[in-house]
């Protein structure tokens, strides 16, 4: 089914998604990848703030190419949520809603997401140029001296994602192997 | 002997890496436009359809094609009759690098040390295998690597009791434990025999022969279609989002290996799968 959702997502929102669901998204969400999650994770094992305020939420596991002159962005496609699980966990029960990337998520985060309600989406890998036109605004919010790591607040129009983990911790990428696989 | 100054070097490897971030070669091109008429999957067309379209976008407003534009892993044919001159081949590769990821807004995506990883700002240093052959040519081929894909590669050192059936299983393994993460459609490349770093290199190297180009080996082309349909009929599909179209090709390199031995590499990379090739 396709639908269209403003961000940020409201819990009726998370939990009218099912896996496959095509959506498209408008608002703001927040870039973040391997470098940036380990320098929040440091904050919060010493007790300090985030940078920004992840409650209610939406992150992108990614990291652009610089934008040439007049546009906003570069080339900007998800990269593998996998190596974010280490993390993820800690910043869902901090209130983080969703996620954006692409590929498997471990048990522990499929718990997180279902004890508090959440949602794991995925964009297409390898479609950087086609997603950078669904992003109209792009600034860096912390960790500038992190370069294409640093974290961004992205505002998005039609932002095409599919549901892929949803609040039950139903999984797509399984359910899917099992309609068109032939062994 | 023929010279050849190295700042030639350098400007050829520049635009290589802008050319191979924007442009994928035509090889790739039909592969993806014949995977949309295969495709048996709604959602698998769909994604599909987003791949081609966001080839055309890459190319015609010079966005990569992908953010991800890689570490970039440089092949050089060196003839042993040209004398090169104006420095260091090292440096001039590295320098060809450092100008076309900061002249052509590509993301600078190495890091100077492996644990303390700080970003080197210019996507310095590649990765450079050098071979000397025959000749007064130097033939350069970048390969920018995407690690979404690079991830997922594995190295494993089989018995020779193992045989043929023991590599289709390491393919296989790889392949599945892939699944989205490598951004399928793939390519597969394969390096069976040699050593442990040379069966590595020989499946970096055979992700650039072109899709759809078998071995000239009869049982080796037999071995590429057969994974081809096995690795199809894994229902993974477009973006792992399920479909009959998994990877647009098996690409295997062979060498002589030791009599204890069966090394298999699998070196994964996605839809994405950049290579350009110069002779100077």
């Amino acid at each position: 089914m396709d639908r269209h959702l403003k961000l940020p997502l409201s819990d009726n929102d998370i939990k009218s998604l099912r896996i496959g669901d095509y959506v498209y998204l408008d608002g703001v969400v927040y870039t973040a990848r391997d470098a940036a999650h380990k320098r929040m994770s440091e904050a919060l094992s010493k007790g300090e703030k985030l940078p920004v305020d992840l409650t209610g939420a939406v992150v992108y596991y990614m990291g652009p190419s610089p934008a040439r002159e007049g546009r906003p962005i570069g080339s900007a496609g998800p990269t593998t949520a996998s190596r974010m699980d280490k993390y993820a966990p800690a910043l869902l029960d901090l209130g983080l809603k969703g996620m954006i990337g692409k590929g498997k998520r471990s048990d522990a985060v499929k718990d997180a997401i279902v004890r508090n309600g959440c949602v794991y989406f995925a964009a297409v890998g390898g479609a950087g140029a086609l997603l950078s036109k669904a992003i109209t605004e792009a600034e860096v919010v912390a960790y500038e001296d992190l370069g294409t790591e640093a974290i961004r607040r992205l505002t998005v129009k039609d932002f095409p994602v599919i549901v892929v983990i949803d609040k039950d911790g139903n999984d797509l990428y399984k359910e899917a192997i099992k309609e068109y696989g032939r062994e | 002997m023929k010279e050849l100054n190295v700042e030639k070097i350098t400007e050829a490897v520049k635009e290589m890496c802008i050319e191979a971030n924007h442009f994928l070669s035509a090889d790739m091109n039909k592969a993806l436009c014949d995977a949309v008429d295969k495709e048996e999957s709604p959602v698998g067309k769909k994604i599909l359809d987003q791949l081609k379209e966001n080839l055309k976008i890459a190319k015609e407003d010079m966005i990569p094609i992908c953010q991800d534009t890689g570490m970039a892993v440089v092949f050089l044919s060196v003839g042993q009759d040209v004398h090169l001159t104006g420095g260091s081949l090292t440096d001039a590769v590295n320098e060809g690098v450092r100008r076309g990821y900061t002249e052509g807004y590509l993301r600078k995506s190495v890091v100077d040390d492996p644990i303390i990883r700080n970003n080197t700002k210019d996507n310095t240093p590649a990765v450079i295998h050098t071979e000397i052959v025959p000749g007064d040519r130097v033939e350069i081929t970048l390969a920018p690597k995407g690690f979404g894909s690079e991830n997922m590669s594995r190295v494993f050192m089989l018995k020779p009791a193992d045989g043929i059936e023991g590599v289709k299983a390491a393919v296989l393994t790889a392949v599945k434990d892939a699944g989205p993460n490598a951004c399928p459609p793939m390519v597969i490349g394969v390096g069976i025999g040699g050593t442990f770093e040379k069966c590595a290199l020989l499946a970096k190297k055979a992700l650039l022969r072109p899709a759809g180009k078998h071995s000239d080996i009869p049982y080796v082309k037999e071995l590429e279609e057969e994974l081809l349909e096995k690795i199809n009929n894994t229902g993974i599909g477009p973006g792992g989002l399920g479909g009959r179209v998994t990877a647009f090709a098996v690409n295997v390199l062979t060498y002589p290996t030791h009599i204890a031995g069966l090394p298999v590499a699998v070196n994964i990379c996605c839809h994405v799968n950049r290579h350009v090739t110069r002779v100077l």
